[in-house]
């Protein structure tokens, strides 16, 4: 069938090796008249270099401070059909697990009320749904919510949809339930989900062990991260096996065969902390240096394994460059148990947010507060104890910042006087 | 005390220049309350329909419903 409008520059990003959005919306055009104009309007951006999309507006569906994300073209008498292009977030089910039937549903749903387009998923974990107008925003999330059993993730100012991988459901290195932990969160916070309240969006995402499959070190405010502070565990038959050739390292992933496997060069020379010894025979770690960096385990998948006292360390203040560059996550509670109903972990995201609703900036993530105001007052404003752990390179800092109200005695420091005496 | 706040809130934001506002700048209209407290009292505004969202899809302001028309928005826009 003809397009309704001609996009020779769209049609280059068909031509290359990876999938292609365009050819995506090309193939729900037939159906969909968004999509036809989306072509068209895109296709004009290309030729002229211009955007003709509007940020932001006040649709919504009654109740909720999230979820929909306003967007309005501002060419709709050349391209009606994309007038409003609004973007709809569902909360995607912890470690995003589906059946056939609701996936279905959801795409028959959008197929109705608007372009057609999904994302699976976007960068914030939701799944999102591309264009439609404000008419159709009630019924969606009448039918999301009554027909689905789904309800719309976060937006704006709010608490984002929470995001974990896999974690025990498949994946025998994980040290926390990242599901049961996502869902519960996103039960016990819902306010915050749909209302907003923050100085800027706040996101969690948990990870099963520090291979951080859904990278929260590096994209959540806070970031649970599975570990263990026992020792990891060694079976010396099955590393004498992938020295002797008889297992495959990395379980073959990168192509790996058997009997080409160097155990000093490829795990033990590696280790970050050289916690590590081979002597032919029996291989040693010295726990207390290791900082779980997962190399080894994933070399070695049969005969090394994380400990069994498992649980998680907690960092906060991942984000990408806004006001301040891009930012991982440090570490603020170095060990955690991280079992049901998690109110130790929920008197500390408490204390979090207060002191980030007080003493926060607008749109101010909390990284950036945390590097204005210092790690040491974050920490106390949450009752955490300063810790080596939280340090990148502790036996390098020789330096040493003492509070007044730390030490017997303390001391007063009058600034102005000391001025007075002392030419600046 | 809490309807008391509710009017502080509504006049602060009558007498603002700006049409949109912050969550934080609302609560200088009642700095005696507690964040997590004026959270509560603002989220009753917006269900009553005395304040409404705006976002920009990353953030969140507050704007009183007569500057915040859905109606009149689009059309201004088309
Ligand atoms: C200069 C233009 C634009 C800039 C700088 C921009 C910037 C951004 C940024 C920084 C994010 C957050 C990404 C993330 O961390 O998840 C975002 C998300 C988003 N933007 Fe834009 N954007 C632009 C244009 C647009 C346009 C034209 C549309 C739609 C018509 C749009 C729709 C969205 C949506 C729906 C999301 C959320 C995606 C998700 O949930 O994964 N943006 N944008
Ligand atoms: C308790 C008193 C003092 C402490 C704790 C102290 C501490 C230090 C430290 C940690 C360094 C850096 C060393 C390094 O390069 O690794 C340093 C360097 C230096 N200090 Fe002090 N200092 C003290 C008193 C003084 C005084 C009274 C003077 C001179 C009036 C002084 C002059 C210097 C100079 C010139 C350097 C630079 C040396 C170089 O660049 O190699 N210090 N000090
Ligand atoms: S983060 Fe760890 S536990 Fe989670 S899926 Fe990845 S490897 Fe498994
Ligand atoms: S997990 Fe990393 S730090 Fe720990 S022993 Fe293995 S390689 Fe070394």
């Amino acid at each position: 069938m003809a397009q309704k409008h001609a996009t020779p520059m769209l049609d280059e990003l068909e031509k290359g090796p990876w999938p292609s959005f365009v050819t995506d919306v090309k193939r729900m055009a037939p159906k969909s008249k968004m999509c036809e104009d989306w072509l068209g309007l895109m296709e004009m951006s290309y030729r002229d270099k211009e955007g003709h999309w509007k940020h932001g507006g006040i649709v919504g569906v009654l109740g909720y401070g999230g979820g929909v994300i306003g967007r309005y073209c501002d060419r709709p008498d050349l391209f009606p059909n994309v007038a409003h292009f609004h973007t709809v977030r569902v909360n995607q089910p912890a470690s995003k697990y589906y059946n056939t039937q609701i996936l279905r549903q959801m795409c028959d749903l959008f197929e109705r009320r608007g372009s057609g387009l999904t994302n699976m998923h976007g960068s914030t974990g939701d799944i999102v749904l591309l264009g439609t107008t404000t008419d159709e925003l009630e019924p969606i999330f009448y039918e999301l919510t009554h027909d689905l059993g789904m309800d719309l993730g976060g937006s704006g100012s709010n608490m984002r949809t929470p995001e974990g991988c896999l974690g025990m459901s498949r994946c025998e290195w994980s040290c926390v339930d990242t599901q049961d932990i996502i869902y519960d969160l996103t039960m016990e916070y819902q306010d915050a989900l749909h209302r907003p309240m923050f100085p800027y969006k706040f996101k969690f995402k948990a990870s099963g062990c520090p291979c951080d499959c859904v990278a929260a070190i590096a994209r959540s405010d806070c970031s649970i991260i599975g570990t263990w502070r026992d020792n990891i565990r060694i079976d010396q038959e099955a590393v004498r096996a992938y020295v002797g050739g008889e297992l495959v390292p990395h379980a073959g992933a990168g192509g790996r065969e058997k009997g080409s496997f160097d155990i000093k060069a490829e795990v033990v020379d590696l280790c970050p902390t050289r916690c590590m010894e081979w002597d032919g025979k029996t291989l040693k770690i010295w726990d207390e240096d290791c900082t779980r960096c997962m190399h080894c385990i994933r070399v070695m998948p049969r005969a090394l394994r994380p400990g069994l006292d498992t649980g998680a360390t907690i960092l906060v203040g991942a984000k990408a460059p806004i006001l301040e560059g891009a930012q991982l996550s440090s570490v603020v509670i170095p060990f955690i148990k991280m079992e049901p109903p998690y109110g130790e972990f929920k008197e500390f995201v408490e204390k979090m947010w207060d002191y980030w609703m007080e003493h926060g900036k607008n749109r101010e993530r909390l990284g950036e507060m945390i590097q204005r105001v210092s790690l040491r007052e974050f920490l106390k404003a949450c009752d955490l104890t300063p810790d080596p752990r939280m340090i990148n390179t502790p036996r390098f800092n020789p330096y040493i910042f003492y509070d007044p109200a730390e030490v017997p005695g303390g001391w007063e420091h009058d600034g102005v006087a000391f001025r007075q005496r002392h030419q600046a | 005390m809490s309807e008391e706040a509710k009017l502080r809130i509504i006049e602060w934001v009558k007498q603002q220049k700006k049409t949109k506002h912050y969550f934080n700048d609302l609560c200088k209209a009642v700095p005696e309350i507690k964040m997590m407290q004026a959270k509560k009292i603002i989220n009753e505004l917006v269900a009553e329909g005395k304040l409404k969202y705006w976002s920009s899809g990353s953030t969140t302001m507050y704007m009183l419903p007569s500057e915040g028309d859905v109606d009149k928005e689009e059309k201004g826009m088309n």
